[in-house]
């Protein structure tokens, strides 16, 4: 009798936990089952990446669309190629659309964002941006300005 | 002897942490007999139970037990071997978190896979022996030290072994526990021919009951034999011992430099 | 000056040959496969105290934490105007950092300390020898579920201590100082990663788990059986499992998040 009160005490602790880490999952890390379903990949070489790191955030019109996977070196162009997955319901994105870097808030983390176009046709999977808009880099500017170009 | 030895132990050496405790005991247990280890204080009658039951190796020297090696035995081989052995220890030793009935029935639950209304009678039939068949639901902390003991010795004996060893069984008791207990083992002896070996200091008691007994010191056995050969033992060490003279070859005072010295009033007047 | 370095030395070499010794106990330990008809009853029994009876320090505390993270996060951010990355601070720095840690320094002072008391006690009064010479082996019969328990108990533990103190930040930073709730949770869920971070941080617990619970079943049956040996057995599992695990955190920091 005694083990079967312990038996069941036991068993609710696990369940505790279990339900514990599923508000983790959930609530505190939002993976949620819909992010495990398809993404595409489509690239934007940049000519300064800023702050950008993989895993941050890629959106449209301010709703996160995707998630940056990586940024590499282009040894031919000498720009950064970012490769971003986008979710699958999103697949209309305009040809001429073009990639933003951008930051939220002044001091905030930097995030892609994408500008849309006007043409009829669909980047496809594997497509690279034909525009890019490299982050913008306060001191460039502060110094651009002051030799008064 | 010409007597059947259950335990011989051959010029055991054993020593712990630089201090020699044993050197060179050789000594005899007859089989189905009562055997008193007697000595002071101090000199390691419970580390030769340890011995023989395998828990310490000597440093050199045999431990034959019904014909087994002891310190040859691996350590799975020594826990299939000590089914045979049961121990009652100084303190009773009982599992504090269970209840008198669990256990004497722990042996069996670990070592047995007989059913559990099997394990009921006999459980009942142990603590019927040493008449505490109604305490059977109380725990271990709610006996008195004389009932914990025996408590324990129903639990060593559950498992009907060859051997029990009895770790000084009258220390702190009273005079009724005392007559009690010397009343069981002698029983238990009787009744179902077990090898008895009891390690005390309490000479009265274990003489009484016991069919031979040793006394060591010293690292050494200094005297070995029937209770009434040992009683007319030569040797003035075995006759102090026996009698409790405060001082004779064991000297009353520990080892010191000269009292004068100690007292400051050597070498002139002051 | 010799006898110092000779000290020295021998005090070195006594640390290595206690480690020795603990790791040799856990081989001990370990080896042999759990029986388990009647291993599954004594690991039940361990998990009720080692886990369930921690679990009211341990949901205070959380609570406690979540809501002082809360105020001194909400006090250093709005300076800066950025509030609402508050639910972001106080998941990361629970999910990560304090949750595993604080939750095994909690575990060894409540849960450690305990099995130390107990396994000295039971080797005081003989428990362990009367088992041993009844043929039951003490390691796998009292020390085995005890570790057992204590491994499986602590990422336990860990979880349930995140998910309270991120419930109290809440409550202090949204129902008391006015952040708005869907950018509390939203912040929060833009930057916790499940692998990276949650799951991170209970691979953290569990290291913390077997550490704890070896040091302190370890120190309990290696102990001089006098209340003095108990007692000085009690405050090295305690001081001992908060060292081990400070300095494992370090090193699985380093490891996990080291390279950003």
């Amino acid at each position: 009798m005694i083990q079967r009160t312990t038996d069941i005490t036991v068993g609710l602790f696990m369940l505790a936990g279990l339900a514990a880490l599923l508000f983790l999952a959930l609530q505190v890390s939002g993976l949620s089952p819909k992010s495990a379903k398809s993404t595409y990949t489509i690239y934007a070489d940049f000519n300064d990446t800023g702050g950008i790191t993989p895993r941050g955030r890629v959106s449209m019109a301010g709703v996160t669309v995707g998630s940056i996977d990586s940024i590499t070196l282009n040894k031919e162009t000498f720009q950064a190629r970012v490769a971003m997955s986008i979710h699958g319901d999103v697949d209309n994105i305009p040809a001429d659309s073009a990639a933003v870097i951008r930051t939220s808030g002044l001091l905030g983390e930097q995030y892609i964002d994408i500008s849309i176009g006007g043409e009829m046709d669909s980047l496809q999977p594997g497509d690279t941006f034909y525009s890019t808009q490299s982050a913008m880099n306060i001191e460039r500017l502060i110094s651009n300005f002051a030799s008064g170009k | 002897m010409g007597l059947d030895s259950y335990i011989t132990l051959k010029d055991v050496v054993f020593s712990r942490s630089d201090r020699r405790i044993f050197s060179g005991v050789t000594l005899d247990i007859p089989r189905g007999k009562i055997t008193a280890i007697m000595g002071p204080s101090g000199t390691g009658k419970t580390t030769l139970l340890r011995l023989i039951g395998g828990q310490l190796r000597p440093d050199s020297g045999n431990i034959i037990v019904d014909g087994q090696s002891i310190p040859e035995l691996r350590r799975k081989e020594l826990y299939t071997f000590r089914e045979k052995m049961g121990m009652l220890f100084q303190s009773g030793a009982l599992f504090t978190d269970l209840s008198v009935f669990e256990n004497v029935a722990f042996p069996m639950r670990v070592h047995t896979k007989l059913p559990e209304d099997m394990i009921n009678d006999i459980v009942l039939m142990k603590l019927e022996a040493v008449g505490l068949r109604g305490a059977r639901n109380l725990m271990p902390s709610e006996l008195s030290g004389g009932m914990n003991r025996r408590v324990a010795l129903a639990r060593s004996i559950a498992l009907d072994p060859e051997l029990i060893m009895y770790d000084e069984p009258f220390a702190g008791q009273d005079p009724i526990g005392m007559g009690v207990l010397v009343k069981l083992i002698r029983d238990l002896n009787s009744s179902m021919g077990l090898t008895s070996v009891l390690v005390s200091h309490d000479v009265q008691e274990s003489l009484s009951i016991c069919h031979y007994a040793c006394i060591i010191a010293d690292g050494k056995v200094i005297g070995a034999g029937s209770p009434e050969e040992l009683k007319n033992h030569p040797s003035e060490q075995v006759q102090q011992f026996l009698h409790g003279h405060p001082d004779g070859p064991v000297p009353f005072h520990y080892p010191s430099a000269a009292a004068a010295e100690d007292f400051g009033v050597a070498g002139g007047v002051s | 000056m010799i006898d110092r370095i000779a000290s020295l030395g021998r005090s070195g070499a006594d640390v290595v040959i206690s480690i020795g010794r603990a790791g040799r106990f856990l081989a001990g330990v370990l080896s042999g496969v759990p029986r388990p008809v009647t291993g599954f009853p004594l690991l039940m029994k361990q998990l009720y105290s080692v886990g369930v009876l921690s679990l009211a320090i341990i949901v205070v505390s959380g609570l406690f934490i979540g809501m002082v993270l809360g105020l001194q996060g909400y006090t250093i951010l709005s300076d800066f105007g950025s509030e609402a990355a508050i639910g972001q601070m106080i998941a990361l720095t629970l999910v990560r950092e304090l949750g595993p840690v604080v939750t095994a320094l909690l575990f060894a002072g409540r849960a450690g300390s305990a099995l130390t008391a107990e396994i000295g006690l039971m080797k005081a009064t003989e428990q362990l020898s009367s088992m041993e010479m009844m043929g039951v082996d003490p390691l796998r019969r009292v020390i085995a579920p005890r570790l057992w328990a204590g491994f499986i108990a602590m990422p336990i533990l860990a979880i349930i201590f995140s998910m309270v103190g991120i419930w109290g930040g809440m409550l202090v930073g949204v129902e008391w100082l006015g952040v708005f709730e869907g950018s509390y949770w939203g912040n929060m869920q833009a930057s916790v990663d499940f692998w990276d971070d949650v799951v991170n941080g209970i691979i953290k617990s569990v290291v913390f788990g077997f550490v704890c619970a070896w040091i302190a079943v370890y120190q309990g049956y290696d102990c001089v059986p006098t209340s003095a040996g108990i007692s000085s057995a009690t405050t090295k599992t305690v001081v001992y499992s908060s060292l081990a695990v400070l300095g494992l955190d370090f090193v699985l920091t380093a490891v996990m998040f080291g390279n950003f």
